[in-house]
């Protein structure tokens, strides 16, 4: 689920199956708060009664980690909006009659694209587009556009054939069908997309200290470094919150915006 | 090639006319649909049936064009519609598929209103057509209006489908075997009520089925189809049933063609068979005497008013009870207008194997029997098309 992607080996839960038990949207809503506020609970345990020496006092120096908490939710929070924006459109269009070669090349090339690891991705993005923010804003959305992309896909074939069969049997241009019909029954599988993506964006982000793209992973790394398990931590355990934080975002999402009538 | 070719409807001009139609799907070599000319006049309940890949489906979506022709033309109210904007021509016609393919997202309402809102009807109007429509399929707007489909069973969902496909009063109506999923009880009630809903509203039906049962009762013509949509025979139900074109059409039929020809019957037209009457005055010994000079070993039991009351034989005779407690109850009735099929359905629900038949005012006119049903059955043949 969506709690441990925290280190950069765990990039490769990218290719896991993105499709959601849609009847656990329900369950996610209490559970993942729950978590986060254990979670939060031994954070804060953590803070207060652990032994800060000078080094991890210094790692762990509060106005720094707000940037990088910060900077963690920015760089998730753009490159989700990228893929949504790159893999929604991309998925309606290889769906759309007359495109169906297309599709499986595509999905087959990303699966690819997701074999290369994240650390190899962004250093190679970093070779093509030098340092900075935006570079690893594109190579999250690369990274993270297979699970948007597949369950666009997915939700718009799943739709039962006869609904938009009656759909243009009673004269539904192809535009009317795809806005009223296809898409808004598509909407539950593509949003369980777009929250996996969230979570792996969320993740990824670790590494945008790599190529000066800041994040709580500077804090990680300093950890790891300096062998200060307790700034690891910190530093690991925020980044979890927030990517819980935002699954629950996506969950209330996905239930708001589900079409009634749905099973 | 097509001996049926002078069977025209005398109804009225076609309202729907195919002209030498082709269609070759691609990456097929051999057409679905070959060289195929149909007239479908003006109100009529045209069926199409054949057995399954002929082409049945393939014809009747060539009509709105959900598929194009490879060749030939369609002619709808007297324009060809092979050129123009496919959907507008849809939203002129309703179209029913088996499936139904009710919006699962959209209440029952916003289904039906699918095609008034495109067309843009203002709301007072398509609200008002809602109400209308549901009224017309048997279900109560004020339960069903705001229900989503998933709350729908399948008889009622093929309902809500027959009337958005009705929404803004198409003339045509295209109906993909629809009926084809539901069960057999409920089958017959939407066939009915359908019917019924034609006799008013009159439109042109272009009726997909593979089943002869089904074109046999909903068709004013039907034509059999062969392998890619060749008609075998187009004629109308009694015709085919009596004098099939050929060995195909007599297979479709199946060995139950003859028992079909019950439909087309009624109790008028055969000979009723005359038990011994007796009344609750008759003289019990004299009855039993009659009973045994009798071909039937029973009597009918009339009330005063010569309403048939039991049937009573001579152990229920030899009974002190009273006759029309030992005997057995009449419970059933034909009238001459019932098809023999209701004759047959009626007798096998009594353990009898006969019926009373009345006239209208309830008056006993004689019995049928099972075997003067069959006798009947049997003096007519095959060889009846003389
Ligand atoms: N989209 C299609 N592509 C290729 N062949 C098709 C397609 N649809 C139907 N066919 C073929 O055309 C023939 C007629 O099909 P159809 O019209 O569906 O028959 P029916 O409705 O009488 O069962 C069948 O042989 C079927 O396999
Ligand atoms: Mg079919």
């Amino acid at each position: 689920m969506s709690t441990a992607v925290v280190t950069p080996q765990q990039g490769s839960a990218a290719s896991l199956p993105s499709r959601r038990n849609l009847k656990m949207t329900q369950l996610d809503l209490i559970v993942t708060p729950i978590f986060f506020v254990l979670l939060a609970l031994l954070l804060a345990v953590v803070w207060v009664y652990s032994d800060f020496d000078r080094t991890t006092t210094s790692i762990l120096e509060p106005s720094r980690l707000w940037t990088q908490f910060k900077q963690q939710i920015y760089l998730a929070l753009w490159s989700t909006a990228l893929v949504i924006v790159l893999a929604i459109p991309l998925g309606i269009l290889v769906t759309r009659e007359g495109a169906p070669r297309l599709k499986n090349n595509l999905v087959s090339l990303l699966g690819l694209g997701q074999a290369i690891p994240a650390y190899g991705l962004i250093v190679l993005f970093f070779v093509a587009f030098g340092q900075g923010s935006f570079t690893v804003i594109l190579a999250l959305a690369t990274f993270a556009l297979l699970p948007v992309l597949r369950n666009t896909i997915v939700g718009l074939e799943q739709v039962d054939q006869s609904v938009i069969e009656a759909g243009k049997g009673m004269g539904l241009t192809s535009v009317q069908r795809l806005r009223k019909i296809e898409l808004p029954l598509a909407v539950p599988v593509i949003m369980a997309g777009i929250r996996t993506a969230t979570v792996i964006n969320v993740g990824m982000a670790t590494l945008a200290y790599l190529i000066g793209g800041g994040g709580l992973g500077e804090t990680i790394a300093a950890g790891l470094k300096n062998g200060r398990p307790t700034a690891i931590f910190v530093g690991a355990v925020l980044v979890a919150l927030i990517a819980l934080a935002l699954d629950f975002l996506g969950g209330l999402a996905q239930r708001y915006l589900k079409p009634k009538g749905l099973a | 090639m097509n001996p049926q070719e002078t069977a025209v409807s005398e109804i009225s001009e076609p309202c729907i006319k195919l002209e030498n139609v082709n269609k070759t799907y691609s990456g097929v070599s051999a057409p679905a649909v070959k060289d195929l000319s149909l007239e479908v006049a003006q109100g009529e309940i045209m069926v199409l049936v054949g057995p399954s890949g002929c082409g049945k489906s393939t014809t009747l979506r060539l009509i709105n064009r959900m598929i194009e022709p490879t060749s030939g033309r369609i002619i709808y109210e007297g324009e060809d519609v092979t050129k123009g904007d496919p959907n507008e021509l849809r939203r002129r016609m309703g179209y029913v598929i088996q499936q139904v393919g009710l919006f699962p997202h959209r209440t029952i309402a916003e289904n039906i209103a699918t095609v008034p809102k495109l067309l843009k009807w203002p709301k007072a109007k398509v609200n008002a057509r809602v109400d209308e429509l549901l009224e017309m399929v048997s279900m109560d707007p004020s339960i069903y209006r705001d229900r989503y489909p998933k709350e729908l069973s399948g008889g009622q969902a093929q309902r809500v489908g027959v009337a958005r496909a009705l929404g803004a009063d198409p003339d045509v109506l295209l109906m993909d075997e629809p009926f084809g999923a539901i069960d057999p009880i409920t089958r017959d009630r939407l066939q009915n009520e359908f019917l019924r809903l034609q006799e008013e509203l009159k439109k042109t039906i272009v009726f997909v089925t593979h089943d002869i049962d089904e074109a046999v009762k909903m068709g004013d013509r039907i034509a059999i189809l062969r392998d890619q949509s060749e008609i075998a025979q187009l004629d109308k139900p009694e015709v085919i049933l009596t004098d099939p074109a050929d060995s195909f059409v007599e297979n479709f039929l199946g060995s139950g063609a003859i028992l079909k020809t019950l439909t087309l019957r009624r109790v008028r037209d055969i000979e009723l068979s005359q038990p011994v009457i007796i009344k609750r005055s008759t003289n019990r010994s004299d009855a039993i005497l009659a009973l045994h000079d009798s071909y039937f070993p029973y009597a009918v039991l009339l009330d005063d008013h010569d309403h048939p009351i039991a049937w009573v034989d001579e152990r229920a005779l030899n009974r002190s009870d009273s006759l029309d407690r030992s005997g057995a109850s009449i419970t059933v009735q034909l009238q001459p207008e019932d098809t023999l099929q209701d004759a047959l359905s009626g007798m096998l629900q009594t353990a009898a194997g006969m019926s009373a038949v009345v006239n209208g005012r309830g008056q006993y006119l004689g019995t049928c029997t099972i075997e003067s049903l069959a006798s009947m059955l049997i003096a007519q043949p095959n060889g009846a098309s003389a």
